[in-house]
């Protein structure tokens, strides 16, 4: 199933070339472009991993920012008290095991609904979370006392990404990949051909938002202190939809094409226009849904297939430019 | 003052607060319910008609009431706008509800965040509020504000007429035909295009209506809108779906709960508990309290 044609050789040497390159990029780059760049790479893994599921299965959910959180705060909770691996490690299964029991009880929402519950559990967690740290631990507040150098996190982060994306691709191409698909074109259908959709759906989603856990608790290695509005931001459900969107969630590679413009965008105008980029924004929501109902991935896969077949654009170009 | 009276202050705060989140959920039942469109920016609407009421009494010195007769008209006529020329496309393209719904939740999404700009270019995103209506009045014994009664009475008048019209109406007839089944309704003979487009444009208005009511008694800002698209849409699903009715009668037993459970749990979780009791209704009842089954 995973077999390689040689023609696919060449791009593979040039994918393997530029990650060794950005991975040996802190030795030359600015503190600036290596803190933009990481939060880039934390965006892509976070867009992959909800395309995963949520691209596939069509259940959109806005739970991210709940995941993203829990990972945030089970970090900062174990980090003063066992070595930072484990810590990293335990993280990835508090955000698998909650998914799983927010899974099994949202089993007969689809649809609209799934969408609400799943907005209304970060809300509900955020409020929680807020109101412990008030009355129980009287500080709103942690810190996190870690002694780790942008260096790494960016380091970490980027193979973060990376794994996210392969793993995406790998996952494709397996039987559960296809189940994740049936259940997205159909899933009466796919229940009837004898896929046990429960388990796929739910399995999925816990390995989605374990994902987003350990993204949240590597990026809270960057913060003095967190707290539950750090943590429980809903707006980050949306940015990482939106990237997912814009990109292409069809394709394991397609959200990462979709997190990078949304990062310049919001670089460029939160600085210079803050009450612009909103509108931007949802300019982008509505440009995706008329003018691009399958996101960027598609356009580009055609454009290279053309290219690779010499009858494209671009070949006939270079044709040209040659005679 | 004994516990009893305490009490039933705090329940009838809850109905009170109750009463406008079935105010502000009435239009978007109308929406979602009938029209099937899933608006986002519905709660801009809600907005717009808060800052009408706030620019009319300190720009022009105008009883707040009076705004009505801009905004009303205005968030009808944007929102027909909106279903004729955005929705319609992407109700033509759909393959079903749910395709539907996915595309439409972006595009509003999209329009909340357009709107939500333009008011922040506009208006900036200071915190608005003034005063209206704002002295105590003495019901059974228990205190509220005259402005947060009036806004109660406001919304039982505005689902009362609604109710009428639904019921009583042959404009009514259609528009509960095409809730139960466009497809059938337009078998029949109702011009489905045009009686959902209606309906979109009355919820609509209804937001700009239930915007200047609520905009008596809580302060807001440019970005605050999509706070009460939640509500509503959290009360618009416990009530169930379409049914329009049922919407006064979920946003007070959300009121009710949020009060009594903020005053004998903690002031803090009514938020908390909000949520609790939506999930807990999605999980039991996914179709609404009121539906039949």
């Amino acid at each position: 199933m995973l077999e390689l044609a040689a023609k696919d050789w060449p791009a593979i040497a040039l994918g393997a070339l530029a990650v060794l390159a950005l991975a040996l990029l802190p030795l030359v780059a600015s503190g600036y472009v290596l803190s933009l760049l990481l939060l880039l790479y934390a965006n892509i893994a976070l867009s992959t991993a909800w395309a995963f599921f949520s691209g596939t299965t069509r259940y959109i959910s806005l739970a991210t920012a709940a995941f993203f959180g829990i990972g945030i705060y089970t970090l900062a909770i174990l980090h003063v008290h066992v070595p930072m691996a484990i810590a990293l490690l335990a993280t990835a299964v508090v955000g698998f095991l909650v998914a799983l029991i927010v899974g099994l009880s949202t089993l007969r929402l689809r649809g609209v609904y799934f969408v609400v519950f799943t907005f209304g559990l970060t809300e509900l967690v955020h409020q929680v979370v807020n109101w412990w740290e008030m009355k129980i631990n009287r500080t709103a507040t942690r810190y996190i006392f870690a002694d780790v150098s942008n260096v790494t996190i960016y380091q970490v982060l980027l193979a973060l990404a990376l794994l996210t994306i392969v793993g995406s691709w790998y996952v494709s191409r397996l039987r559960l990949g296809y189940a994740l698909r049936a259940i997205g074109e159909d899933e009466m259908v796919a229940r009837h051909t004898g896929i046990d959709t429960t388990r796929v759906k739910v399995l999925c989603f816990a390995i989605s938002a374990s994902v987003m856990a350990v993204v949240g608790a590597v990026l809270a290695l960057r913060y003095p202190y967190i707290d539950a509005s750090i943590a429980f931001n809903n707006s980050r459900s949306f940015e990482v939809l939106i990237a997912a969107l814009l990109g292409g969630p069809s394709r394991p590679w397609g959200p990462a094409l979709g997190a990078i413009p949304l990062m310049l965008l919001s670089e460029y105008l939160s600085g210079t226009f803050p009450h612009h980029f909103p509108i931007a924004l949802g300019l982008c929501f509505v440009v995706i849904v008329y003018f691009l109902p399958g996101g960027i991935a598609p356009l580009v896969e055609r454009a290279y297939h053309s290219w690779a077949a010499g009858r494209g654009f671009t070949a006939q170009l270079a044709r040209l430019w040659r005679t | 003052m004994g516990a009893a009276v305490i009490l039933f202050e705090v329940f009838l705060n809850g109905l009170l607060l109750g009463g406008m989140y079935g105010l502000v959920a009435l239009g978007l039942n109308l929406q979602y319910g009938v029209a099937r469109i899933l608006n986002l920016s519905y709660g801009e609407f809600f907005l717009g008609g808060a800052f009408a009421a706030f620019f009319s009494i300190m720009l022009w010195k105008l009883n707040p009431l009076l705004s009505l007769f801009i905004s009303l008209p205005i968030a009808f006529a944007i929102n027909w706008l909106m279903y004729q020329y955005l929705m319609m496309p992407l109700i033509r393209r759909a393959p079903d509800q749910d395709g539907l719904d996915a595309d439409v939740v972006l595009v509003t999404f999209g329009l909340l965040f357009v709107f939500q700009g333009l008011a922040l270019v506009n208006w900036s995103g200071e915190v608005r509020g003034y005063s209206f209506l704002s002295v105590p009045v003495n019901l059974a014994g228990a205190t509220v504000a005259l402005n947060r009664l009036a806004a109660f009475l406001g919304a039982c008048l505005l689902a009362l007429v609604l109710f009428v019209v639904l019921r009583h109406t042959r404009v009514g007839g259609a528009l509960r035909a095409i809730t139960i089944d466009p497809l059938a309704a337009s078998i029949v003979g109702v011009d489905v295009r045009r009686y959902s487009a209606l309906a979109f444009a009355a919820g609509g208005a209804l937001a700009a209506a239930a915007g200047m009511l609520v905009s008596t008694f809580i302060s807001f800002s440019a970005t605050t809108g999509v706070e009460y698209t939640l509500k509503a849409l959290i009360v618009v699903i416990m009530a169930g779906v379409g049914r329009v009715t049922g919407t006064l009668a979920a946003g007070l037993l959300l009121g009710v709960v949020e009060s009594l459970g903020g005053y004998l749990l903690d002031p803090a979780l009514t938020i908390a508990i909000n949520f609790s009791l939506f999930m807990l209704v999605l999980l039991l009842r996914p179709t609404g309290l009121f539906t039949r089954a």
